[in-house]
């Protein structure tokens, strides 16, 4: 029963892709999800399906965000999408090869604080430049000028420990944009912030996006935050088993201030719009739905 | 004058509105050291607990105790034997903790070996270490390796578990992302694992050090003919009490000072932790 209803979202999500994936075929996507299903092992030796079913694609220079309620496997999707999950079912493409391993062309920001605390935030971010092999003095001037377009021109020398969560979080965006990755994956990296250092991380984020147009798959629960950032929003559904419930493109003109375009009548259109959709999964999770 | 307060250092971490000053704390400690002295000396030297003579054999005296104390470190002779324990305690510790360093990076990356030799290696590290020290006697001499060897024993284990523990704990997030960094496994090893374990390894550094001068001075004591586990050995063999509590006065200050020196060490390599000395 569960089956029958996934493959017929599976199919629904077909569908909605053809939307965007006329162009998308012309030019190649970036990342492309096909039929890609997750499952884990749990403990008792039962089997989890995470997601299931899911069509994605993500063009390059497209901002694309994945919402969807707790549980709904979207660091799963992202992680498929970085090599670091094999999916049970299904394909990942990038750049029109098949993905096997690490995604060697994305970079990756995590939720969790993820840089090395031994290593100052000028070595965190030079590091990211040594499997390029590119000389240590040169890896170290570009670490500093990526610092300071992060704004952290005077926090070169300080351990992770010495930063702020949000001053962390602009070290990890430097590092992981020092190496010019073509697709950046993004795991809700500033859900643990606060909801101004939030808008200002999201402000910083576009306008280092909008310098570099790179293709970016943004996982969050947030629903303001995916429709500020992002070209199109993805609903997944509730999980287990979650699958692509809703597309919906976000056409609101560039360059956008986070903080003020969320005043805008047309944004509250969308956010009614996919609200609509998002609060049908969200009190399905909250509920317990088949969990 | 400090035989009694070893765990001093703790109390720097104290926040400022402890409920001493330093000045007052430090104060107080020299006080409970002066009262400890006080009461051993008036218990050994006026008849309380008995002919002060008879007990003098047992205890004998603080005074002298510290003249005598004074008159060894005025002696050459004494730097001979704290030089040997030294060197007995420092190659302990540095085959020691290559050893652990080694095979803790072999079993943490390799799950089969590690589960092949569990057994092997916790019925190893049950094995009391001093009754090993008579067949190192044998295997190695009375010389400086037979001693070198029981503090191997001691500290390979301290710092193999720990640095296994290190590299198996690495953060799963600080691991992916420098594998989405690009990292080669090498690459990984440098700048990840090592790290990781270093930090383990050296969260058990004071317990490390403090071993290997454990097998240092339990090994002389037990046969040999240099290194202040000797010269105890060979006050006590004579009845000498005050010999024994004068070299235990040195081995005392022998260990503060090494346990100093590895809290600067310990310092200066880890600044980057929130607190050196913290976790563990």
């Amino acid at each position: 029963m569960v089956g029958q209803s996934a493959a017929e979202g599976r199919k629904a999500g077909r569908a909605g892709m053809r939307l965007v994936g006329g162009t998308a075929l012309a030019h190649g996507e970036a990342v492309r999800l096909d039929g890609v299903s997750i499952a884990f092992t749990l403990k008792g030796g039962k089997r989890y399906v995470a997601v299931e079913g899911i069509d994605l694609a993500v063009m390059p220079g497209e901002f694309v965000a994945v919402v969807g309620p707790t549980g709904s496997g979207k660091s799963t999707l992202l992680n498929a999408a970085a090599g670091l999950l094999k999916p049970a079912a299904g394909s990942v493409t990038v750049f029109s090869s098949a993905l096997s391993g690490l995604n060697g062309r994305a970079g990756y920001l995590f939720q969790a604080d993820a840089l090395m605390p031994w290593k100052t935030a000028l070595d965190n971010v030079a590091v990211a430049l040594e499997p390029q092999k590119v000389p240590r003095a040169e890896a170290l001037a570009r670490a500093r000028e990526w610092l300071a377009k992060v704004g952290l021109a005077t926090f070169v020398d300080r351990y992770p420990h010495m930063l702020s969560g949000g001053q962390r979080k602009r070290v990890a965006l430097a590092q992981m944009l020092i190496r010019d990755p073509e697709i950046l994956l993004m795991d809700e990296p500033f859900g643990p912030l606060d909801a101004q250092t939030r808008q200002i991380m999201g402000n910083l984020l576009l306008e280092l996006w909008a310098a570099n147009r790179k293709a970016v798959m943004f996982v969050t629960h947030d629903l303001e935050e995916a429709i500020a950032l992002a070209d199109r929003v993805v609903v997944l559904s509730a999980g287990p088993a979650a699958r692509i419930v809703g597309e919906f493109k976000v056409d609101l003109a560039r360059p956008r201030d986070i903080s003020e375009i969320r005043l805008e009548p047309h944004f509250h259109a969308l956010y009614k719009e996919i609200w609509s959709c998002l609060r049908v999964e969200v009190s399905r999770a909250y509920a317990g739905g088949p969990a | 004058m400090r035989a009694v307060p070893r765990e001093d250092d703790d109390v720097d971490d104290e926040p400022e509105n402890a409920i001493v000053s330093r000045l007052g704390l430090l104060a107080l400690q020299i006080l409970v050291g002066l009262v400890g002295f006080a009461i051993w000396h008036v218990l050994t030297v006026y008849p309380i607990l008995g002919a002060p003579k008879q007990i003098q054999f047992f205890f004998s005296t603080p005074v002298e105790v510290l003249k005598r104390t004074w008159m060894e470190m005025t002696n050459p002779e004494i730097w001979g034997h704290l030089w040997i324990t030294l060197q007995e305690t420092v190659l302990a510790f540095v085959f020691g903790a290559a050893g652990g360093i080694a095979f803790g990076f072999l079993f943490a990356r390799n799950a089969l070996l590690a589960a092949v030799f569990d057994p092997y290696i916790k019925a190893a590290n049950a094995l009391p270490r001093v009754v090993l020290a008579p067949i190192f006697a044998l295997w190695f001499g009375l010389g400086i390796w037979s001693k070198v060897a029981l503090g191997f024993t001691l500290v390979f284990f301290i710092v193999f578990f720990n640095v296994y523990q290190g590299v198996r704990e690495v953060s799963p997030v600080v691991l992916n992302n420098a594998r989405m960094l690009g990292m080669s496994e090498r690459g990984l090893l440098r700048h990840v694992y090592w790290p990781s374990a270093l930090t383990w390894m050296f969260s058990s550094l004071h317990t490390a050090v403090g071993f290997a001068l454990v097998g240092a001075v339990v090994g002389e004591y037990l046969g040999s003919s240099a290194g202040l586990g000797y010269k105890i050995h060979e006050a006590e063999s004579v009845f000498d009490v005050t010999g024994v509590f004068a070299g235990m006065l040195i081995l005392t200050v022998f260990v503060i000072v090494i346990d100093t020196i590895v809290t600067l060490i310990e310092n200066r390599l880890l600044v980057w932790r929130p607190q050196a000395g913290g976790q563990g």
